[in-house]
């Protein structure tokens, strides 16, 4: 065995202490789903972890009465010290369980241990920890004084990033002062109901969280419930859609999370060296199930081969395999529908013509793998250039000018995220002014902090997640007074008359209540 | 795996460059590498220092650890007595365990040279064969600040006592200065002064001096300097400043000879050198060069740790990988 | 028969440690009835000396640290405190002659103020800095930075709370503290100095004298290396002096505050010991 096949290192799955059976999450206590149960599968080998229940309409609307006596009887009456206090105490006990938490994100998401341990996990913490400072200090989120919770707050929440995706709901909404009733995604229900154990363990008031497993139908129910104030979803484009759609006239508030298919513009002076593991973390980080993946290489046309031959270098110590091992680098692909979708697509890349190179993996028999791919010669009016393939999939374009990469990284109905690499500030600004994409990184990728606003233009969604812009999706505005630069009691300002918004009468929907 | 004929290096020098290689010409084509992100480097760098080692690769690692330490005494205070000790664990690193393999090299003073080869007799000679190599720092290491003509005798000296290995020193200040010929020429000259009777030469390590020159663009350029300049492996440092090695520039001094490779098909060596204590970080290096430019340069005429303290914390975790229980002090002996 | 007790002695801190006076000189603290308590290092003008010099020292370490990192450590800060919390209230109800829970309440507020503190530091930024738009092709951000080293003078009339809301708002920008503590109720303040000796905040990052503030002050007003000067306790000092002597150096002053909202919690007490960077870039795709 040679050096580099570096000898098996498997993180313990000993520190677990799963159930055979998880319930719903309802008002503090773990209840019996009324649906049709469902197993959660480790993508790695198809094995299985346990049995989750599913809620139905009527778990639902159980769900959301609890998180609305939550929200009347306890939480709108807390004071910000005291919801920013439990805050505290979760990001303190997910610290404290990280390791547990990190190896079941791994065994039931299948990305690699040294992802959930490293990345999702601490910024898990982080998250908790920067939203709870923020509950006692709302004056100053730019809001007015005194901005106001919603309410009840509904979220449906992806597999690529279960527990995170969870703190990035979770967080601000609490801060704010809404209760919450969350669904995890299918396929990876597990560390979310370790989560909830957890806020048995900080003792938050019963409602004030609720976690619904389930599947599509169980969002469904939650997203159109009549007394859920405010909508929050990250997922695919497609189904952001059709809840836009459904909220429409009712009053809720919504933000979304969409789908991406990222620019990653390397100009012929960037640090190279640099710039290959920027484009290798873009899009084969988390198995390019992210969705602000830069799935699109756009690379000058100057050094288009040097790049392409240092990416494929470069690949050949990527290691694809056991997610609980700690030298994976690339997990399993979630799902099998999910590989179905990248197989899909990578076939249509080559039947328009585009030329593809995969890294050389051992595939294991069982579970859901595809090896890091690259196309190259793709072109801006192929499909694969276009659509989301949410899988380690490189589509590589090149450019000749500044204005041409801007064009082409433009040309997109997304506009998530972006990625510049040049060794020339004055460039790295300029082409960040211009390109329509909510995040941008310069000469680096992927980075993600509790107090930088994450968040789409265009078909990517609307709405901020993370920084102070993350509280105003859960918050009403106070009074139109400058933001207090002072203390809380900013003196004098006068308050110009604020406009009426257009809602359906909450008066209406009462009577609908069940 | 030696350089090619010392008379075709400035030949090479001249083609790559475009030019003579003076303070012009070095300028334009050093300053015309791509740049180096510091914040991704160094993140590049952590990332590796996450691989987990285990079970049968620990073992392979920390017995190819030792097979490339050059164990070190740079003091002044060394004495032929401690030279005599220093050898004696270099060809007996762990008293209790004969199966443990020798380091590749001793490194002293240029002054103490006759005292490492005697002390060595029969022991003395290339790694490759299971012995053990006599390198010495010269060009009034560490600072490098004397005339040429010393530097050379230093130089001259060590390879005439027995030395296989020259470490030499840049001259750092010329370096800042821009004086990239000064520095190129220096290294050149010394490489001549390697030469021996027979026609053979010693081989040239390269001091960068790595915490002096402070910047990431300036140790890459270095690094390209040195080898355009005739060196047959780049160093990071003299130990004497701090920062000596760190994975980071360690890592990037092997994406030049990864890229020296590319365009020459020529292999020079690398050694960080000072600051690497544990197993633990040694094992991150091995790493490093491993994914960064292949296992074959895990080898005693590409690869080296320039270390004292880092041999004795190889061996307890040898001990322990052996006997199952973490060992000691007592159980390693004082070189 | 009464278990005999084991006193504590007070002392200053400096650097992370628990040094003595070098003057050798204490004073005496008593309770309310005039009963002995302990004897309290009187600090001199070298003990403010070398406390300007632990300050300036900690200050890169401190100051380069994330923002997050600080409010972590802050956070643990709150944590001992909480778990500390008997000890406090003893040494309240004895020094000051409040009831028990008078003494409670101001050390559950002293608490949840240094938490309020702990959760501004990675948030300050984004309240008070900003992207200016100006006229012309560059980018232009506006930063809060720490000022550096802040001496203080702190409430004279409470023991935990006036020391807590004077000690903490500087910290949170990454500024590190000198600190004069109440001179007739000490005690809080150096069992503080375990408390942050214990929860990974690095030596020097906060330094606290005990003695005399009339004596003390003049010291870390005329002090070159001292960046600002928070004289929010010095009310019965003679201390407009102070704030001349500070003005040699064109110190940030701010100046004393009476009654109970002396130093109440406030953004501004933040931002006062921060200094605002500019920064343009140009802008080009050419």
């Amino acid at each position: 065995m040679s050096f580099l096949e570096y000898a098996p290192a498997p993180e313990s799955r000993g520190i677990l202490n799963l159930r055979d059976a998880y319930g719903l999450f309802i008002d503090g206590e773990f209840v019996e789903g009324t649906g049709e149960g469902f197993a959660t599968i480790s993508p790695a080998d198809e094995s299985h972890i346990a049995t989750i229940s599913a809620a139905s309409e009527a778990d639902v609307d159980r769900a959301v009465a609890a998180a609305r006596r939550a929200y009347d009887k306890t939480w709108s009456k807390m004071s910000g010290r005291d919801r920013g206090k439990y805050l505290f105490r979760i990001a303190r006990l997910v610290q404290e369980r990280a390791r547990e938490l990190a190896v079941a994100e791994s065994l039931d998401n299948g990305k690699p241990i040294k992802e959930s341990r490293d990345v999702d996990v601490p910024l898990v913490a982080a998250w908790f920890f920067y939203y709870a400072g923020w509950a006692d200090k709302l004056d100053y989120a730019g809001l007015g004084s005194s901005p106001r919770a919603l309410g009840v707050a509904g979220q449906v929440i992806p597999w690529n990033f279960p527990l995170l995706m969870l703190a990035w709901k979770i967080a601000p909404a609490l801060a704010a002062g809404n209760t919450v009733v969350l669904k995890p995604a299918e396929t990876t229900p597990l560390s979310a109901l370790i989560f909830a154990e957890i806020l048995q363990q900080a003792d938050l008031p019963p409602g004030v969280v609720n976690i619904v497993t389930g599947a599509g139908a169980t969002g469904a129910a939650l997203v159109s419930h009549p007394d859920v104030d405010k909508v929050a979803f990250t997922g695919s484009t497609g189904v952001g859609r059709a809840i836009a759609k459904e909220v429409a006239g009712s009053g809720k508030k919504l933000t979304l999370e969409l789908g991406g298919k990222a620019a990653n513009i390397v100009f012929d002076d960037a640090p190279i060296d640099q710039a290959i593991e920027g484009i290798v973390n873009g899009i084969f980080f988390n198995q390019g199930h992210v969705c602000c993946a830069g799935s699109r290489l756009l690379v000058q046309e100057n050094v288009h081969d040097e790049v392409v031959d240092r990416l494929k270098e470069r690949l050949s110590t990527l290691r694809m395999g056991d997610p609980l091992d700690k030298n994976t680098d690339i997990g399993a692909i979630n799902s099998r529908a999910q590989l179905d979708r990248i197989r899909a697509l990578s076939k249509i890349g080559e039947e328009e013509g585009a030329e593809r190179w995969s890294a050389d993996c051992v595939i294991p028999d069982s579970g859901f793998w595809f090896a890091p791919t690259i196309f190259t010669n793709v072109q801006a009016s192929h499909r694969i250039a276009r659509e989301e393939i949410f899988g380690p999939v490189l589509s590589v374009l090149t450019f000749r000018t500044p204005a041409e990469a801007i064009a082409k990284a433009n040309n997109t109905p997304y506009g998530l995220s972006a990625g510049i690499w040049t060794d020339k500030g004055s460039r790295i600004l300029a082409v960040a002014d211009r390109l329509r994409a909510g995040v941008i990184w310069a000469n680096t990728f992927n980075r993600f902090d509790p107090a930088s606003p994450f968040g789409g233009y265009k078909e990517s969604g609307y709405g901020r997640e993370g920084g102070r812009h993350g509280l105003a999706a859960y918050l009403a505005p106070g009074s139109s007074a400058p933001r207090a630069r002072q203390t809380a009691l900013a003196a004098g300002a006068t308050a110009p008359a604020k406009a009426a918004s257009i809602r359906t009468p909450r008066a209406a929907k009462k009577g609908a209540r069940k | 795996m030696s350089r090619t004929d010392l008379q075709t290096l400035p030949e090479r020098a001249v083609e790559l460059l475009g030019g003579e290689p003076d303070d012009t010409t070095l300028r334009r084509y050093l300053h015309g590498l791509p740049g180096v992100d510091a914040v991704g480097l160094e993140q590049r760098a952590a990332g590796l220092g996450t691989r987990s080692i285990k079970t049968t690769s620990k073992a392979w690692a920390l017995d190819k650890i030792i097979e490339l330490i050059d164990l070190t005494t740079l003091e002044g205070s060394d004495t032929p007595g401690k030279v005599r000790s220093l050898v004696a664990k270099a060809l007996t690193p762990d008293a209790s365990d004969p199966t443990c393999p020798r380091v590749a090299a001793v490194c002293v003073y240029g002054d103490m040279v006759p005292h490492a080869v005697a002390a060595l007799g029969a022991a003395h000679g290339d790694p490759d064969d299971g012995l053990v190599s006599v390198a010495a720092v010269a060009t009034a290491f560490p600072s490098g600040r004397a005339s040429l003509e010393i530097k050379l005798a230093d130089t001259a000296d060590a390879v005439a006592d027995g030395a296989d290995e020259i470490d030499m020193v840049i001259d750092r200040g010329a370096f800042l200065a821009g004086r990239y010929g000064l520095v190129f020429d220096q290294i050149a000259r010394v490489k001549q002064a390697c030469r021996r009777a027979d026609g053979t030469y010693a081989s040239l390590k390269v001091i960068l001096e790595t915490g002096e020159l402070n910047t990431y663009d300036n140790i890459k350029r270095a690094s390209w300097l040195a080898i355009l300049a005739g060196g047959d492996f780049i160093k990071t440092s003299t130990g004497k400043v701090q920062p000596a090695a760190t994975l980071p520039t360690t890592l990037l001094m092997l994406e030049v000879v990864r890229d020296w490779h590319r365009a020459t098909g020529e292999k020079i060596g690398v050694k960080p050198a000072g600051g690497i204590r544990t197993s633990k970080d040694a094992i991150k290096y091995l790493v490093t060069v491993a994914e960064t430019v292949g296992e074959e340069w895990l080898q005693p005429h590409l690869f080296r740790y320039g270390a004292s303290s880092l041999l004795n914390d190889v061996l307890l975790q040898r001990q322990k990988l052996r006997t199952g229980a973490y060992s000691g002090a007592d159980y390693v002996t004082i070189d | 028969m009464t278990r005999l007790a084991v006193p504590k002695t007070y002392k200053l801190y400096i650097g992370g440690k628990f040094p003595r006076s070098e003057s050798g000189r204490t004073y005496e603290i008593e309770t309310t009835k005039g009963d002995f308590v302990a004897n309290v290092a009187k600090a001199s003008r070298k003990d403010a000396r070398d406390a300007i010099v632990a300050a300036r020292g900690a200050l890169k370490g401190w100051a380069g640290a994330t923002a997050y990192n600080r409010g972590q450590v802050l956070y643990r800060i709150a944590e001992l405190l909480e778990g500390r919390r008997a000890q406090f209230v003893d040494e309240i109800t004895r020094l000051e002659g409040v009831s028990a829970a008078a003494a409670s309440a101001q050390v559950d507020e002293a608490i949840d103020r240094w938490v309020w503190y702990a959760g501004w530091t990675d948030k300050h930024a984004q309240v008070t800095g900003n992207a200016n738009p100006v006229a012309g092709p560059y980018f232009n951000i506006s930063v809060p930075e720490p000022t550096g080293v802040v001496a203080v003078i702190a409430p004279q009339d409470s023991s935990l709370l006036g020391f807590v809301s004077a000690v903490a708002p500087p910290l949170v920008t990454g500024n590190t503290v000198v600190v004069v503590a109440s001179e007739r109720l000490p005690l809080s303040a150096i069992s503080l100095a375990e408390v942050l000796a214990t929860s990974d905040v690095p030596g020097g990052v906060v330094n606290i004298l005990t003695g005399s503030p009339a004596e003390i002050a003049p010291w870390l007003a005329s002090h070159a290396d001292v960046n600002a000067l928070d004289l929010v306790g010095a009310g019965s000092l003679d201390w407009i002096d102070l704030q001349i002597a500070a003005a040699d150096t064109l110190k940030r002053v701010l100046p004393p505050e009476e009654g109970p909202d002396a130093a109440a919690p406030s953004l501004d007490r933040i931002s006062a010991f921060t200094e605002t960077k500019t920064v343009w870039h140009t802008k080009s795709m050419v």
